[in-house]
């Protein structure tokens, strides 16, 4: 018989404690998948964040750190500085963790062109702690701080990530994704391809943003989520490549 | 045996670079920048790595990653800066990754000054982030004693797997002084670091670093663990120097900058007649209990002399349990006693006069 699909060696035997629905688990696949393609799982190390993706080191097949809430930039630099250059280090984040808290940590590692990727998963939303306002809440957005929906006069305007660290010199390549659909996974899954090889080749600070779901915490079913992002998200977190710098420090 | 003449900052960035730490995270703040500009000019000379960091809490951070990656690692701060690196420095512990970290002591509290200060005790001494846990604080008094505890420091990092709080202030980090690296004594147990995560080739499978235990059974037993360490690192690595402590009717305590000036102050003071003794605390966690429990039995009084509004003094009466009295004498904002002012309360209190 022959095998048409087999489960990547870049993840563990473990069952991930994701709800239903919830896309953190496709990004962890994909972007599992694509460290096994790579064939550098053995020389991975990764870095987990604070949020639902805490237990990440759980479910991948390398060597993994965890973080403080929002200092995963900072860590992985600290392991990118004292280790040999064919090491890959990755961040695994969300939109809470790297967009408020560490919004520090993550503008200066963009800036000094830390030869790390970080996989940026923006659910428009705080998971962990029970669907709180993120930095990246919708405008009008409901969550359980923004019982009337966001409110920009009062909170602000939702950041765009990927668009603000494009401005950054250091930055080398910036793409936004989603995985709302199978076309997506498999561009999203590309576009972490593209994250790691630049980042094997050397050449800087590479991010992948994305688009994910929380139907949790959205209060919606899984499918509605799907459409969540397409019809919501997407139009105000436009999906394409905000910076390509690879031609030039290539 | 040469002697160099340097700043105080300056030797424990040399001294590190003597323990093999290659790696150091800054952020400037005085009075320790010059700690941060030595290892920038250093480091790349010895084939080390100098990153100035954005902010003290990334610093730390860098240091986490670094400490994970199992290299030997440092940084260094200010009274304010060092309270931001108290997030990093509870993950530390949490995850028992070994570091270095030097706290240069200024006034305060909040902006405070730059004048030299011990005011960070309670905070360096009693866990000072989050959770339950200590680090061991070395707190050396003279420049020398900077090169030997640096390399103590790493020593004890890397065998109990802790971050290390070297304690100083603005005065020991400004003065010059002669210094012989040839004679302090090098670390040379090696602490091979097989939970390091720096990729699986060859060496099985994943590894994980983390302080999290969502099982509160299995946060226990975490702690548990930390526990039996502090008490082995309490066992094994109390460090005091006593003065006079075979003939001394009575003593005073007093640690860092503060100690050397005491230890003035005693001599002035003996040579007056009095027969008075001095225990200097080198390590202030683990805190020389026994030693000044066993004193206070037979010694009249004790004085404790401190640059702070009072904090080691509690450790002091904790040790003592009231089997002498205890008279404390501090100045603070960054005032540093003079030789004369502690004479004069030894004077005092060697008169019979009580003190507060
Ligand atoms: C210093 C600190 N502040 C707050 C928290 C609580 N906290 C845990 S997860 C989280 C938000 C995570 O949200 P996000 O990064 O968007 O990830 P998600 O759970 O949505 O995947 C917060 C605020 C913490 N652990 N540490
Ligand atoms: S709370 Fe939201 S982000 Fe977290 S696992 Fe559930 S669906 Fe996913």
């Amino acid at each position: 018989m022959k095998t048409v699909f087999e489960k990547t060696s870049g993840l563990t035997e473990k069952e991930t404690h994701y709800c239903p629905g919830c896309t953190h688990g496709i990004i962890h696949r994909i972007t599992a998948e694509v460290l096994e393609e790579l064939n550098v799982l053995e020389q991975t190390i990764g870095v987990a964040s604070v949020g639902c993706s805490v237990l990440s080191y759980d479910y991948f097949n390398c060597d993994m750190t965890q973080a403080a809430h929002g200092r995963a930039p900072a860590v992985a630099t600290g392991i990118r500085r004292v280790l040999p250059e064919d090491r890959i280090i990755f961040t695994y984040q969300g939109d809470g963790d790297l967009a408020s808290i560490g919004m520090g940590e993550i503008v200066h590692s963009a800036a000094r062109s830390e030869n790390i990727t970080v996989i940026f998963v923006n659910n428009a939303i705080y998971g962990m702690t029970g669907g709180q306002m993120a930095p990246t809440t919708l405008t009008g957005q409901k969550t359980v701080t923004s019982p009337e929906g966001r409110n920009t006069a009062m909170q602000g305007l939702p950041i765009r990530v990927a668009e603000m660290l494009s401005t950054l010199d250091g930055a080398t390549y910036i793409e936004r994704v989603s995985v709302h659909d199978v076309a997506h996974i498999m561009k999203t899954k590309k576009a972490l391809k593209r994250a790691f090889e630049t980042q094997k080749a050397g050449l800087g600070f590479t991010m992948i943003e994305i688009l994910s779901t929380c139907p949790t915490n959205w209060g919606i079913d899984p499918e509605e989520s799907l459409s969540f992002i397409k019809e919501e998200m997407i139009p105000y977190y436009p999906l394409g490549v905000f910076q390509d710098r690879r031609k030039e420090k290539g | 045996m040469v002697k160099v003449l340097m700043k105080g900052n300056e030797v424990i960035g040399e001294a590190a670079i003597q323990a093999d730490c290659y790696y150091f995270f800054g952020y400037p703040i005085t009075p320790q920048s010059e700690l941060v500009a030595y290892m920038a000019k250093r480091l790349p000379e010895v084939g080390g790595v100098f990153l100035q960091a954005e902010s003290e809490i990334s610093a730390i951070n860098m240091v986490y990653g670094a400490a994970s990656a199992g290299v030997r690692v440092m940084t260094s701060s200010s009274s304010p800066g060092f309270s931001l690196k108290q997030e990093g420095i509870s993950y530390l512990a949490g995850a028992e990754l070994p570091a270095v970290i030097v706290n240069v002591g200024r006034g305060g509290p909040g902006l405070g000054n730059i004048q030299p200060a011990q005011s960070d005790y309670f905070q360096v001494t009693k866990g000072g982030g989050h959770g339950d846990y200590y680090t061991p604080v070395l707190a050396p008094s003279s420049l020398q004693e900077i090169a030997e505890l640096t390399q103590e420091g790493f020593r004890i990092a890397d065998q109990y797997r802790t971050p290390v709080i070297i304690l100083g202030d603005g005065m020991l980090g400004q003065m010059m002084e002669p210094v012989d690296f040839d004679a302090v004594e090098k670390v040379d147990q090696v602490f091979a670091k097989e939970w390091a995560t720096t990729g699986t080739k060859g060496d099985g499978g994943p590894k994980t670093i983390t302080s999290l235990d969502l099982n509160d059974v299995l946060l226990e037993e975490r702690n548990h663990r930390l526990q039996a360490k502090y008490q082995e690192i309490r066992d094994k690595e109390v460090k005091v120097i006593c003065h006079y402590e075979e003939e001394a009717d009575w003593f005073v305590v007093a640690y860092g900058t503060v100690g050397r000036i005491v230890q003035s102050a005693v001599e002035k003071a003996r040579e007056e007649g009095v027969n008075v003794g001095l225990i200097r605390p080198v390590s202030l966690w683990p805190f020389p209990h026994e030693t000044i429990s066993g004193f206070s039995e037979t010694s009249s009084h004790i004085l404790v002399v401190e640059m702070s509004a009072g904090q080691m003094v509690e450790d002091v009466r904790l040790a003592v349990e009231g089997k002498a009295p205890v008279s404390f004498y501090g100045r603070n904002g960054g005032v540093i006693p003079s030789v004369g002012e502690i004479l004069e309360q030894i004077m005092k209190i060697d008169a019979g006069v009580t003190v507060r």
